[in-house]
């Protein structure tokens, strides 16, 4: 029982951090391209500015329309609790392996091209296929990269991948490194990040995920972002957990999740620092150019995989 | 007993072939075929459940046939799974059949026709599972074959109907011809025609394999792997969509069966390179077939390519359970015949609904392209919700039924560690890889079919004439969608229940399968991975009523407006300005663009029209490289051939002459 409730504490906590993860990105950025930028909790400011706003629906909207933030966020948030961050041995830990995580990110970029789609304007149309067509490479991509893990590890269990790369001697896979970058570099395709998609543009030509969402207003929007924002957390938090996992608590008491917590945050501060690094020495790529940049995503993994196949089985 | 019940089926489904004939009105007969075809599939289905919960095997030998060799009939674990798909589709379809076939305008004839054949057809799959020997197999096969082509060919005023027709007749019959070759080898080496006397039979490995290039072109053939494929995009437009339903939905699994039964039980001893070809077969399709269906922008000649990825998906799980029955580990090839097994059950349910509601959709519009539908959710309600599902569930998204299929034939695949060949090893990594990609391309495909034709504005005046279907086409849609859900929720006891097949056929089950937890699935062990599906479900509408919650406060204080939507300031939107199926699946086609033949054509703006013209047609490179080339050359040895052909009699004469005094020198 006491597991279920720090389950449940887990992921009220990293919803509540992720806000302030972006915020965190975009300060450090602001920093590093000496502006002023405004304070790292001004996301918590916006959502709670878009909650309070009326919702505005276009004529032919369909319920589709209108359920498709909540699914989205709801569906963002149980993958949020599936994901180890402070403790591992959680309970949620077992609803779902890293196939259904991934399976739970395209169920809610399906109902959110759909939602584009809805009103029958351009712009929708134009995001949606944008963001079908960029996630159909990522996708695979990212699951090419964490079976290799698995593989490595024999299991596709999130928590017992960690579990197992905590307590087993330290080793060096070369495969791991081929991964890593994979997953690095389909995380900032997911997540609509620069080089792929510009969060802060609404420049018409440039929109994928922004021209989606083109069409919310009020708490339905505020939805919107929280997921998104959920969605980038929950990569950090799984790249640093699979590649760096010292730090998260293996036995459930104060002090280890205590540790576990403070690790957890340094980790996010950290590849929050180096994704605004990323972001600022980076420009946008043009949207077919974005297909040779997933296509390396997708070799990366694919050469990681065969190389743990051909060099680290035995 | 239950033999005795499957055979009571196919003797209803026969009634129902030949009780329409006497009766006038249309709408009795219609009413009274379907009935029938009903409740031979109720009993049908029931008794393939029973025979796979009892884990029994039945057999019997019918007194009809050829004089030394009886119709002899079998019903075990697999045939009884099978029996389950063919009567459960055709029982959910019979609801649906009777007010489309009323409704699209048939005269008495042709409703007649229709009627005769689909019960035959039905009738013939039906026997093709129960037969226990090579003659009643393939007299059965060609029945299924054969009444099905009557039935594409049913709307004959159309050319391109016609012609479809005939290209799935000569690749039905060139396939039933491999088929027959394959057990004549079997026959052959064994003493007899029966199932039982080719499991004894001793082949040298070299007819194994023979034997097994046979059976995989000619029940490929049927079930649509790439290159054999090209049928089924000509067929299943052509076709009235319930019997597209039934043709996709389970007329492609007998061929699965076939091949199944004729390797795992008829050949026994299976061999790896027979995995590696099911394998890349397998991967080849499931690519081919979804890159090929992104492309279309005919509703029903799209689902007929992603019948060709789906079979790919049931092929890369039977490829993956050659490979590990021939490196002797029965527990992780179970495992990847019960992933095909799954899988060929959910695309039964998904395809039927899709072709259902496709069928739904172009009866009440009159449209079959994507480009002229838009906006028809707001119009057919209950078949926009139940064609959502199946969408969902094609696109393997949790938690609908086609996600626990992928995710087990995933599982199947990441255990090829425990293959010995190091090449094979990463063969299946990227047969992996391979599986990663067609499910990501199938939900951007699925996007763009339910976007275009339901989303949106409706793209023509057509569009608005369209209303909800009569209650029993959405009555059958709603369960299919319903059953969608549910083995998609609950996979564990169906899984289960169906572990007979595998041990029946290879002496082993799962492994560590829970036996009495209906919440996990835990196909390797719980270690290795684990899937809650009912816990998916509950926790998306936990965190659903948590945010509804969150939210109420507020949509008290500041209720919904309604407004235009955005057009940036330019006057109303139009619904041309909508993007459109093919702008739709533009930046795929750019990344992807060798993989189709493509002509595109630009015609500028002429004097005093504004505005050029655009087209496109994409084809298929195993039409234009394989069978147009092959056409060509059988024209040409032909017309070669025609000039023995004098029309004269006393040239014949010779001939006969000539052909005697050979024969004789032969003989002597």
């Amino acid at each position: 029982m006491n597991a279920w409730i720090l389950a449940f504490v887990q992921t009220a906590l990293l919803l509540l951090l992720a806000p302030l993860l972006s915020g965190w990105v975009k300060w450090v950025k602001c920093k590093l391209q000496c502006r002023r930028g405004p304070a790292p909790w001004q996301p918590y400011r916006d959502l709670a500015k878009l909650m309070r706003k009326e919702v505005v629906l276009a004529h032919n909207a369909s319920p589709l329309f209108r359920a498709t933030p909540y699914l989205v966020f709801s569906v963002t948030v149980l993958a949020c609790s599936v994901v180890p961050a402070f403790a591992v041995g959680l309970p949620t830990a077992a609803i779902a392996d890293v196939i259904v995580l991934v399976g739970f990110f395209a169920l809610g970029r399906f109902f959110l091209s759909l939602a584009g789609m809805d009103i029958g304007t351009a712009f929708g149309g134009m995001g949606a296929s944008r963001e079908v067509t960029i996630s159909s490479l990522a996708e695979p991509a990212m699951l090419l990269s964490i079976f290799t893990l698995s593989m490595t590890f024999a299991s596709t269990n999130l928590d017992t991948m960690v579990h197992f790369s905590l307590t087993r001697p330290f080793q060096i896979h070369p495969s791991f490194i081929f991964s890593g970058l994979s997953l690095l570099l389909v995380a900032t395709a997911e997540c609509g990040r620069i080089p792929i998609d510009n969060p802060s543009t609404h420049l018409e030509l440039t929109m994928v995920h922004e021209a989606m969402i083109l069409e919310y207003s009020g708490r339905h929007l505020a939805l919107l972002e929280w997921a998104s924002m959920l969605k980038m957390l929950i990569f950090g938090v799984l790249i640093t957990n699979l590649f760096i996992p010292w730090g998260i608590a293996l036995i459930q008491g104060a002090i280890p999740l205590a540790i576990g917590t403070l690790s957890m945050l340094a980790k996010l501060m950290l590849i929050g620092a180096v994704l605004a690094v990323s972001e600022s020495v980076l420009a946008k790529m043009r949207l077919f150019r974005a297909p040779e940049f997933l296509s390396l995503a997708f070799i990366l993994s694919l050469l990681g995989m065969l190389s743990h196949v051909v060099l680290e089985v035995y | 007993m239950y033999l005795h019940l499957a055979h009571f089926g196919v003797l209803v489904s026969l009634l129902a072939a030949i009780a329409p004939l006497p009766v006038r009105s249309i709408k009795t007969g219609v009413h009274l075929t379907f009935a029938l075809l009903g409740l031979s599939g109720i009993m049908s289905a029931c008794a393939g459940t029973m025979v796979m919960l009892s884990n029994s095997r039945v057999s019997a030998i019918l007194p009809i046939g050829l004089p030394w060799l009886n119709c002899h009939q079998l019903l075990d674990p697999l045939a009884g799974f099978f029996l389950l798909l063919v009567g459960g589709v055709s029982a959910i379809v019979s609801l649906f059949g009777p007010n489309y076939v009323i409704c699209s305008g048939t005269d008495t004839a042709s409703a007649r026709t229709l009627a005769v054949f689909t019960g035959l057809f039905i009738a013939g799959m039906y026997l093709v599972i129960l037969a226990a020997d090579a003659f009643s197999f393939m007299v059965a096969w060609e029945l299924m074959s054969v009444a099905s082509y009557f039935l594409v060919v049913h709307d004959h005023s159309q050319e391109k109907n016609t012609q479809a027709a005939f290209i799935y007749l000569l690749m039905a019959q060139a396939g039933g011809l491999f088929i027959l070759l394959g057990f004549g080898v079997l026959a052959g080496s064994g003493d007899g025609f029966t199932f039982s006397a080719m499991q004894n039979a001793s082949l040298a490995p070299y007819w194994e394999h023979i034997a097994f290039g046979l059976a995989f072109i000619g029940f490929g053939m049927k079930a649509g792997i790439v290159p054999l494929h090209v049928w089924l995009p000509q067929a299943h437009p052509a076709a009235p969509s319930h019997i597209s339903a039934l043709m996709s939905g389970v007329m492609l699994k007998v061929a699965v069966y076939g091949f199944i039964r004729f390797c795992y039980d008829l050949l026994g001893t299976v061999h790896w390179q027979w995995g590696v070809i099911v394998l890349l077969a397998g991967c080849a399709s499931a690519l081919l077939g979804v890159l090929y269906a992104l492309m279309q922008h005919d509703l029903k000649r799209l689902l007929a390519y992603h019948s060709v990825e789906n079979i790919g998906i049931i092929y890369m799980g039977l490829g993956l359970s050659f490979l590990f029955a021939s490196n002797d580990i029965p527990a992780l090839a179970a495992l990847g015949l019960i992933a095909a097994l799954y899988h060929c059950m959910n695309h039964a349910l998904f395809k039927s609904l899709l072709f259902l509601g496709a069928g739904a959709v172009i009866q009440q519009s009159g449209r079959h392209d994507l480009n002229h539908m838009g906006g028809l959710l707001s119009l057919m309600p209950v078949t926009g919700g139940c064609f959502l599902v199946g969408c969902i569930s094609i696109s393997a998204l949790p938690p609908f039924n086609g996600f626990v299929s992928e995710w087990l034939t995933f599982q199947t695949a990441l255990q090829g560690t425990a293959l010995e060949s190091g090449v094979i090893k990463s063969m299946v990594a990227v047969a992996a890889a391979a599986l990663a990609l067609t499910g990501a391309l199938a939900a951007a495909c699925f996007v763009k079919v339910y976007g275009i034709a339901f989303l949106g504005q409706a793209r023509t005046e057509d569009m608005l004439r369209a209303h909800e279907v009569s209650a029993g086409m959405k009555t059958s849609q709603i369960i299919l969608a319903l059953s969608c859900l549910l083995l998609g929720i609950f996979p564990a006891p169906v899984i289960n229940s169906m572990q007979a097949i595998p041990t029946a056929l290879l002496g082993s089950g799962l492994s560590s399968i829970e036996t009495n937890s209906w919440v996990w699935l835990t196909p390797v062990s719980a270690r290795a991975s684990s899937y809650g599906a009912p816990m998916v479900l509950f926790g998306i509408c936990i965190a659903w009523l948590g945010a509804y919650v969150l939210l109420h406060p507020r949509r008290r204080q500041t209720p919904v407006r309604f407004s235009p939507a955005w057009d940036c300031g330019f006057g109303p939107l139009e619904a041309r300005t909508q993007y459109t199926a093919s702008s739709f699946s533009q930046p795929i086609r750019r990344i992807f663009r060798p993989v189709w033949p493509i002509e595109e054509k630009v015609t500028p703006p002429s004097g005093a029209t504004n505005g050029g013209r655009y087209s496109i047609h994409i084809g298929d490179w195993a039409w234009d490289k394989l069978y147009l080339p092959l056409g060509h050359l059988i024209q040409r040895s032909a017309r070669i051939v025609a000039r023995l052909q004098g029309g004269n009699i006393r040239t014949y004469l010779t001939y006969s002459f000539f052909t005697l005094i050979i024969m004789l020198w032969i003989v002597s």
